[in-house]
């Protein structure tokens, strides 16, 4: 293996030296160092913001930036920050965040964004210094074998051999970042690759060509036919959707086709939104902490319709028990997703958008097969709605102390259910989940697959950066806030009006329900006797901070956080530190095993 | 049951940490693994032997296929295949023994490829369980060292694994 290894970068030394040669060839004069190439590549990139920290093995690259002034750099305070500020603006947009970072620990700390990014198929391209070449695997100060670290967790990395080959790699970076199942994408850069002083011809590559990487356009007409038969054919049928609508572009033509056949419709916490929630086939989402209506009609279900979504433990509950009547559908871009824990009767290999299209024009005026079996399962379905209707939790009285659920609501409805709602990981993630309504895709912005606490602050300032005349709010606990409350002071370096509505309950509140659950509401180190006074640490960063106790200090104060666009607000609403999320699936169970409330099962 | 993926990969470094890794990360199992350069030196041929039922070879020829570096591969075990594994084997050769060695070598159709007055150094070829049985002959007369190079195989017919 030793001998593979060497043998192997041979040979990347004399493809680089190669690749020198022909760019002699070609008729361009303009020479760049490799710090200016990965500076113009950006700009010709399109890239708009950029997030980063800098740090020695990345000087080069900062002065090149400082030398321009189309790509903006983000001074945020902790490189995770910078990795999830990118991350949210890669969910709200569809396009590919950018981090810059310094080797060693400025690496070590982008590295669980980067694995949130891979969780939530979020297209990325981290930039990484790296020691001088001479140096690597020498111990050097702040060196870390990132691409090692970091293999687990990317769609793929490069390291930089030659600063010729700048170009070409970034461009198949941002590539492979976007394609296919998105993914994050690390470069690592030694620092001798962006010296100033050695400059080399850069033509920004326009196309890129990868003989081992062809991600599919277009799934098996045979299958999407047999599929469609099944679909017109079924009496009991579920759609059952994903993130990979969202980032696949397809909520539009999801839209069409689940309206056009009248099923009902279920999404999983990643593809809230890819339907309209306000709409009556859409059943909420599903899972763990889904409404009870889409688990029912899940587990009762004849046929499943699975896009872009891939089964993931915290949906299934117990494969073994999972849709025991279901024949399954599944379309996915990844094929390694298909059948990896839930078998699929009808796999079929393609991006969401063109299959749904296929499906729609199949589907144009054929007749479903069963329509009185249809408008049964829809009575059925809206009796499961009915029976947990207005049951879903206990509203404070006045006087109380308020219920996490309505401040959600309240702010739904003081934000016309038009924000884009970033969280962090929690009790208030659920709450935020269950009871905002969003109509579209790309609102609901929140760390599904990792469950990275931390996330939601900076991902709110990277929207907001990029979408500064909406409102961009972080409903958060005030566990997760302090994991990267840093953050404040890059908003106000940057004015980045970004709303922040703490659900305070001075406690780890999932930590706690499960304690309460499971080990007999002993509370190991969940209670938190030891809070800052936020009014106080906020206003010390020269924000306005609002302190919620009652019920009817809450709309004002909403209203109040969001009458002006830019200016940062914090909204510290003290809630029940008793209430638990419901329904909630029973471990081992099957999808319609849910505890309902404290006293209630199905 | 028992599985040999061969596989094309681009001949860059770090490759091979992804594949290894992958089955490392993903709890896959390598029993075997052996790795050269192809007649084309941007590409590497990797076979792989793994045990696992259906599902979990689907898991791991999936996983494998989406590695940006891995071009192309094939489950030769799918097929009817040639399979080899070449080993050096050290074995005590002193007295009576030195003859019957000898013997068990021209037996199994291996070679011995060094001498010293006290021990035979023996390369044999062949399959898996031929290697073993050689092993478990030789065992009474002393193994000092075994280097086995893992199994490498190549479709039988006009199947081809290339680009």
């Amino acid at each position: 293996m030793g001998r593979q290894r060497h043998t192997a970068a041979l040979d990347t030394v004399e493809s680089s030296a190669d690749r020198t040669r022909d760019l002699q060839g070609r008729n361009t004069v303009e020479l760049l160092s490799g710090a200016d190439m990965i500076a113009r590549f950006l700009q010709d990139e399109g890239v708009e913001y950029i997030y980063g920290y800098p740090g020695g093995a990345a000087l080069h690259i900062y002065d090149a930036l400082f030398r321009q002034d189309k790509v903006k750099h983000i001074l945020v305070r902790h490189e995770q920050a910078a990795t999830h500020a990118a991350d949210g603006y890669a969910r709200a947009s569809g396009k590919p965040g950018c981090v810059l970072v310094t080797s060693g620990p400025g690496a070590t700390n982008a590295v669980t964004g980067i694995a949130t990014a891979y969780m939530d198929s979020i297209p990325m391209v981290v930039l990484c210094g790296q020691v001088a070449s001479h140096l690597i695997g020498e111990d050097a100060f702040q060196e870390t074998d990132i691409v090692g670290v970091t293999r687990p967790i990317v769609k793929h990395s490069f390291a930089i051999r030659h600063p010729a080959e700048i170009p070409e790699v970034l461009k198949k970076a941002f590539y492979l970042a976007a394609t296919g199942r998105p993914g994050p994408v690390v470069v690592d850069i030694p620092k001798d690759m962006t010296a100033p002083t050695e400059r080399y011809e850069y033509v920004y590559p326009k196309k890129v060509k990868m003989r081992s990487y062809n991600p599919v356009t277009r799934g098996h007409t045979g299958q999407i036919k047999k599929a469609v038969e099944m679909m017109l054919k079924a009496k009991r049928p579920v759609f059952y959707t994903g993130g990979g609508v969202v980032t696949g572009k397809a909520s539009e033509g999801l839209t069409d086709l689940v309206k056009q056949l009248g099923y009902p419709i279920t999404t999983t916490l990643m593809g809230i939104g890819s339907y309209p929630q306000s709409d009556r086939q859409c059943l909420g989402w599903l899972g763990m902490h889904g409404s009870y209506e889409s688990n029912m009609a899940m587990h009762h279900a004849d046929l499943i319709i699975a896009i872009g979504a891939r089964f993931d433990d915290r949906v299934t509950n117990s494969t073994s028990k999972f849709c025991p009547t279901a024949k399954i559908i599944h379309v996915d871009v990844d094929p390694s997703s298909i059948s990896k824990t839930v078998r699929a009767d009808v796999p079929i290999v393609g991006p969401a958008s063109s299959v749904i299209n296929e499906m729609i024009s199949l589907v144009q005026g054929q007749s479903i097969g069963h329509p009185e079996e249809l408008t049964d399962w829809w009575q059925k379905i809206d009796g499961w709605r009915a029976d947990r209707e207005g049951k879903l939790y206990e509203p404070s009285k006045p006087g109380e102390v308020l219920k996490p659920q309505e401040v959600v609501e309240a702010l739904c409805r003081v934000t016309r259910g038009e924000a884009y709602v970033t969280t962090d990981v929690g009790q208030h993630q659920m709450f935020a989940a269950q009871y905002y309504k969003f109509d579209k895709p790309n609102r609901l912005i929140t760390s599904g697959g990792l469950g990275t606490m931390g996330f939601g602050f900076p991902a709110a300032m990277g929207i907001k950066q990029n979408f500064p005349d909406d409102d961009v709010v972080c409903v958060t606990g005030e566990g997760s806030f302090q994991m990267m409350m840093q953050e404040l002071s890059t908003c106000k370096q940057y004015g980045v009006g970004v709303k922040i509505v703490n659900l305070n309950n001075a406690s780890l509140g999932m930590v706690r329900q499960w304690q309460d659950l499971n080990y007999k509401s002993r509370h190991a180190h969940s209670y938190m006797e030891s809070l800052p006074d936020f009014h106080m640490l906020i206003e010390a960063y020269g924000f306005t901070a609002i302190t919620v106790t009652t019920l009817d200090e809450l709309e004002p104060a909403l209203e109040r956080a969001f009458a002006d666009k830019h200016e940062l607000v914090f909204l510290d609403v003290k809630v029940d530190p008793f209430e638990h999320v419901y329904p909630m699936q029973v471990p081992l169970g099957a999808m319609r095993d849910m505890l309902l409330s404290k006293t209630e099962r199905t | 049951m028992r599985h040999i993926i061969s596989i094309l990969m681009e001949n860059e470094p770090g490759a091979l940490s992804r594949v290894v890794g992958l089955f490392s990360q993903r709890n896959f199992n390598i029993e075997t693994l052996n790795v050269a350069p192809t007649e084309d030196p941007s590409l590497s041929r990797l076979t792989v032997t793994t045990v696992g039922d259906d599902r979990v070879i689907e898991q791991i020829t999936k996983h494998l296929n989406k590695l940006i570096d891995v071009v192309k591969l094939v489950d030769l075990t799918e097929g009817n295949h040639i399979e080899r594994e070449l080993m050096l084997v050290k074995v005590k050769a002193l007295g009576a023994a030195r003859d019957e060695v000898k013997r068990t070598v021209d037996i199994f159709r291996a070679q011995i490829v060094d001498v010293t007055p006290s021990l035979y150094t023996v390369q044999i070829t062949g399959d898996a369980g031929k290697l073993d049985a050689f092993l478990q002959a030789m065992a009474p007369v002393g193994i000092l060292e075994v280097a086995r190079t893992g199994v490498s195989g190549i479709a039988r017919g006009d199947k081809v694994l290339s680009l």
